[in-house]
């Protein structure tokens, strides 16, 4: 399988290059760059034996600055030279092909199965560098080791944390209905290194990141009936947190990853949000309404939920204390649907899947001014999660009766669609940022 | 559901029935998930004939199955309409016959909208038919719900007509 990489904007030339690397199953096309995306050369980096060299650290690191749209990696073919250091760099050339930064960089091996990348970044205008760094790795992390380079040249150059090292949950479900084969896969934010979490005839559904990263909860039917499960990544070890009579859904992992808040619709039907401490098993119960109260998210300090309910007659956003679950106050007001709220890292805003003119759009809304946005263009976009840095929005839509999922950058202005080979893809989670780095 | 308005509904039916045929033939759920249910009587494929000398109780459940296993409901609506309320009382007099007969409801939506308030959609109606069931006589313990929300739909498309056969809830038996 290969990776394809294809821009389409229409002012900008169609570039399309393919990449050697296995097991890439889902396919990205970025719909909408911007505009004024920084020209940057990325030169293959050295390898210094007759062997070939063992990974192109350079090639993931252009895609990944590529993806981000705030960025123009040159095309390969264009370079007329390959500096592999500093001293090697004729800044005039560079002028020339209009890049206003250049990566260069040598791979040298350092031991069995260790490497040593160093890099270094410079100013083509002024000659002036501005990173020269070294990192490690193994035949196994060379493809992380990239992530790690694009993350630290991307906040050199842009002042925001790079999120090249972070991974992706999603759902995918193939077959044609009634009969599906339901997965959970954990995939880099690259859509590279698929895993395999779980997978089922039954419906799988609401994968959500424990705060460290380690853990996933979701929903599986597999019982023919819904549960929540716990899982640990790592070792594959499972825990069901919750099978009650009735709904077990909407699972949300409280910052401080002690607490998860659910949806519970227990013997009487009454969909109501809950938490569930998970060392003690204790249930609280949040919301009171005898209508939807479901699809809880935490504020960023743990002290209040925000959850969906159609108390009003159509689904709204409310906000509620966990201190004092009684009394929810009501967050939207633009239009007759908003629901599945996400909070922006910064705690500042919104993502929500919103009812525009017949058509389910993601939009974020300000808390403080209330206004709202919409971001997306499709007909049945959802599931809408931030990136760990804020910068951009993973949500999923429809591309010709498919499921696939698509990113926008929270200024609206970059767009990408990211298609499995075979059937349909949905629920996209972004993770948190790597613990310790 | 109400007591009244499960009342007013049983009897307003007739009448209903009756009005629906002046309805314009291009409302979706007055055309289309009828047309559905009426494709499971067929499937189910077992007549009156076959059934003679069969216990009473088994022949309860044919006729209740006759009478059909899926329910439609309007787009985010959970309320029985008319045209099935012989459905629910058909699987409500099968129940009766056996306080050890059991049967499982089993909620959908359609695709739009958000996946777990679409779950919660598919209780609201699985809680409708439970509420309606139990009206009729049929206790707590005979009846289990789930809901799928959309993400088992009976048919695939982003249509109306894809959309009304999947906002239903299906009675199920031995599942």
């Amino acid at each position: 399988m290969m990776l394809k990489l294809v821009r389409s904007l229409a002012l900008l030339a169609i570039a399309a290059f393919i990449a050697p690397v296995a097991n890439a199953q889902l396919v990205i096309e970025i719909t909408r760059g911007q505009e004024n995306a920084v020209p940057i050369a990325i030169v293959p980096f050295g390898w210094e034996s007759a062997s070939a060299a063992p990974f192109d650290v350079a090639e993931v690191v252009a895609a990944d600055l590529q993806r981000s749209g705030r960025f123009a990696p040159l095309d390969r073919k264009d370079m007329i030279d390959r500096p592999t250091a500093g001293d090697q760099i004729r800044f005039q050339d560079w002028r020339y092909l209009k890049s206003d930064f250049i990566v260069v960089g040598k791979l040298t091996p350092n031991g069995a199965d260790r490497y040593t990348a160093q890099f270094e970044l410079y100013n083509v205008l002024n000659g002036q560098r501005l990173i020269g760094q070294s990192v490690a790795a193994t035949t196994a992390s060379m493809r992380a080791m990239s992530h790690r380079i694009a993350d630290i040249i991307f906040e050199q150059l842009t002042g925001i944390r790079g999120a090249f090292s972070t991974r992706i949950a999603f759902v995918s479900a193939e077959g044609v209905p009634p009969k599906q084969q339901y997965t959970l896969i954990v995939a880099d934010a690259d859509g590279e290194n698929q895993q395999k979490i779980a997978s089922s005839s039954e419906p799988i559904m609401s994968p959500a990141w424990s705060p460290d990263g380690q853990n996933l909860a979701y929903v599986s039917f597999e019982s023919k009936a819904s549960a929540i499960y716990v899982q640990t990544l790592k070792t594959g070890e499972r825990s069901r947190v919750s099978a009650r009579a009735g709904i077990n859904g909407a699972p949300a992992w409280s910052p401080d990853g002690g607490t998860l808040a659910l949806t519970l619709s227990r013997k009487d039907g009454d969909v109501d949000v809950y938490t569930l401490k998970l060392s003690s098993q204790t249930l609280t119960r949040m919301t009171f309404d005898p209508g939807i109260d479901t699809e809880p998210t935490w504020s960023a300090d743990g002290t209040k939920l925000y959850f969906s309910s159609d108390r009003a007659g159509s689904p709204q956003i409310y906000e509620v204390d966990v201190d004092q679950p009684q009394r929810a106050t009501r967050v939207t007001f633009d239009g007759n649907y908003n629901a599945r709220p996400r909070l922006s890292p910064d705690g500042k805003q919104l993502a929500v899947v919103h009812q525009d003119s017949g058509n389910f759009r993601i939009a974020v809304v300000d808390l403080k001014s209330k206004g709202m946005q919409v971001l997306s263009g499709g007909r049945q976009d959802e599931s809408p999660s931030f990136a760990p840095n804020g910068a951009t929005l993973i949500y999923a839509t429809q591309d010709r009766g498919r499921g696939v999922l698509a990113t926008v950058s929270v200024d609206g202005r970059v767009q990408q669609k990211l298609a499995a080979s075979t059937g349909d893809v949905r629920e996209p989670v972004w993770s948190p940022f790597p613990v310790g780095k | 559901m109400r007591v009244t308005q499960l009342v007013l509904i049983v009897l307003m039916s007739g009448f209903a029935l009756a009005a629906c045929k002046s309805k314009p033939p291009t409302l979706p759920d007055a055309s289309n998930a009828p047309a559905e249910t009426g494709a499971e009587t067929n499937r189910a494929g077992e007549n009156d004939v076959t059934n003679r000398g069969l216990p009473a109780d088994e022949q309860a459940r044919q006729a209740a199955i006759q009478a059909g296993t899926i329910i439609y409901f309007d787009y985010d609506r959970a309320e029985i309409k008319p045209e099935f309320v012989p459905i629910v009382t058909a699987h409500a007099k099968y129940l009766n016959t056996n306080s050890a007969n059991k049967i499982r409801l089993e909620g959908h939506s359609d695709e739009r909208g958000s996946r777990e308030y679409n779950i919660g959609l598919g209780e609201r109606r699985a809680q409708a038919v439970r509420r309606a069931l139990m009206l009729q006589g049929v206790t707590e313990a005979q009846i289990t719900t789930v809901s799928y929300g959309e993400e088992r739909p009976a048919v695939q498309g982003s249509d109306e007509a894809a959309y009304a056969k999947n906002r239903r809830v299906e009675l199920v038996y031995g599942r």
